[in-house]
């Protein structure tokens, strides 16, 4: 009886739409919950203490948990402001075209074996391709403004995503080789074995390379001058309010989730254990590949953006283009190389 | 030489690395943040705050009318008008205090030859109507008398300085 409700209720959990929509709900609170975590953190590394007093039913233990959700009431209930001489279709548009490459390149993340909406086999380029959609909401979003503290904005994060785009992709060349697929569950399944078999090892440099060009891509900080405020307000979203404005803040946080999760699949295995292949920890429950994992990965990358937010200043225009140019580019090209030497000599193993 | 151990050290990115440890580190401290409702700062018994006129045990109020808090009042926040009492004592018929010239300097207080007008630790009011800046000699003296321990307290532990 017990196991004919739960078969059901796993089919109907397992039916596209629904499961769709299920994890766009846990999305959207994961994303609530990060900003609340920023806070947090960031504070808490300023030696202050954050959000520290909306809760729900006034439960003391949850002070504070409750002001991501008090926020999101506040802006959707504000105005939406349309700026004079906005261009109000692209205006209205830009949002949307931010949000929807944020949220549809979850797709192909694989979060645990076969947990994944679209088992494709170019998720990877899939991947890319979305993530580079992401700065055409920026873009429009400074040009229909018709603001010019916006449209700099929208230059500056166009420029800057271009140029780390290719470093980027540079980065995840190495991996290919290594997993020789595009699928991201053969990359993960490439990556079996103990801790030193994911690719962090043996593409260090590109994984170091593809963290950094992550957090520029998603304009964080230290690679925030989209939005800049000390020089130029906020950036492409000066004139956005309300739910609009929501709906740039969903997109970030969700791309900053998305590099999260790409990185841990990429480069450190996504659901295997750490412990797999050790002695005795190794064949215990903690050893076998589990969500968790995954989870446990993804967290520690989000939270290396708000680490890297909280410690680092900003760098300046140029700095930032010297960076992904005449820095990463080259070290990614050098390390493609090596990395192809290393395959012919025996060194790595192709894992598929 | 130079050259090489700048470009290593900035390829390792050993200086980050001593940024994030930073950074962690703090991330554990005990924080400074006061949960301010719940939590206070002390106050200086000399602290300057709302102000207050204080009585004589016997309910006499102590203001004489002398007018020196008036004349010494750099922001003339105070105005004062007196009229001979049926004892032929001289008595104030108004106090008002405009808090929103106040600036708190204490000088009134000071200047009292009988310790009437005080400034209070009370920082914590409000006003929410055009007009209720202006406090009156009634509302003066029923701070006061609500406040007159804590007023004489603060005074005894400021008495051995003065």
């Amino acid at each position: 009886m017990l196991e004919t409700v739960w078969n059901a209720v796993a089919a109907i959990l397992a039916f596209p739409p629904v499961a769709v929509a299920l994890f766009m709900v846990a999305l959207m609170v994961t994303v609530a919950i990060y900003t609340l975590m920023e806070r947090k953190v960031i504070g808490f590394m300023q030696v202050r203490m954050g959000p520290n007093w909306i809760s729900f039913f006034g439960l003391p233990f949850l002070r504070g948990v409750a002001q991501p959700f008090a926020d999101v009431i506040k802006l959707l209930v504000k105005e939406v402001i349309l700026p004079t001489n906005a261009n109000r279709y692209l205006f209205m548009i830009a949002p949307l075209l931010a949000i929807v490459p944020a949220l549809s390149a979850w797709a192909v993340v694989p979060f645990a074996e076969n947990w994944v909406f679209a088992n494709v086999n170019a998720g990877l380029l899939y991947v890319l391709a979305l993530t580079s959609m992401g700065v055409y909401g920026i873009i429009v979003a400074g040009w229909a403004s018709n603001s010019k503290y916006a449209f700099l904005g929208a230059m500056r994060s166009a420029a800057q995503v271009v140029s780390y785009e290719i470093a980027m992709g540079f980065a995840l060349i190495g991996v290919m080789i290594l997993a020789g697929s595009l699928n991201l569950q053969e990359i993960v399944l490439a990556q079996q074995g103990n801790i030193f078999d994911w690719y962090w090892f043996p593409l260090l440099p590109l994984f170091v390379v593809y963290l950094i060009s992550g957090v520029a891509e998603t304009n964080r900080a230290p690679f925030d001058v989209a939005e800049g405020e000390s020089e130029i307000v906020a950036g492409f979203h000066v004139e956005y309010s309300g739910a609009a404005f929501a709906v740039f803040f969903l997109a970030e946080y969700a791309n900053m989730i998305l590099i999260a999760a790409l990185t841990t699949v990429m480069f450190v295995g996504g659901w295997l254990s750490p412990f797999a292949g050790l002695p005795g920890v190794g064949d215990s429950l903690l050893g076998k590949p589990h969500i968790g994992w995954f989870l446990v990965k993804m967290v520690f990358f989000m939270f290396l953006f708000l680490w890297f937010r909280a410690t680092f200043p900003r760098y300046r225009y140029d700095q930032i283009m010297r960076l992904g140019w005449k820095v990463f580019i080259p070290i990614t090209i050098v390390w493609v190389m090596v990395t192809a030497v290393m395959m012919l000599g025996g060194l790595v193993q192709r894992g598929v | 030489m130079n050259t090489v151990v700048r470009y290593f050290k900035s390829l390792m990115l050993i200086e980050l690395f001593k940024g994030l440890g930073v950074t962690m580190r703090y991330f554990g401290r005990p924080k400074f943040t006061l949960r301010y409702p719940e939590e206070k700062t002390p106050k200086s018994n000399r602290f300057r705050g709302l102000h207050a006129l204080r009585r004589y045990p016997n309910g006499e109020e102590r203001c004489i009318a002398c007018k020196l808090c008036e004349a010494v009042c750099p922001a003339l926040a105070i105005t004062i008008e007196s009229t001979q009492r049926e004892d032929g004592t001289r008595r104030t018929t108004r106090y008002d205090i405009d808090l929103f010239k106040c600036i708190y300097c204490g000088f009134c207080e000071e200047s009292c030859p009988v310790d009437s007008i005080v400034e209070t630790d009370l920082h914590e009011y409000h006003f929410e109507n055009r007009g209720e800046n202006v406090v009156t000699k009634a509302q003066l003296l029923a701070i006061g008398d609500r406040f007159e321990e804590q007023i004489a307290a603060a005074r005894r532990q400021d008495a051995a300085y003065r």
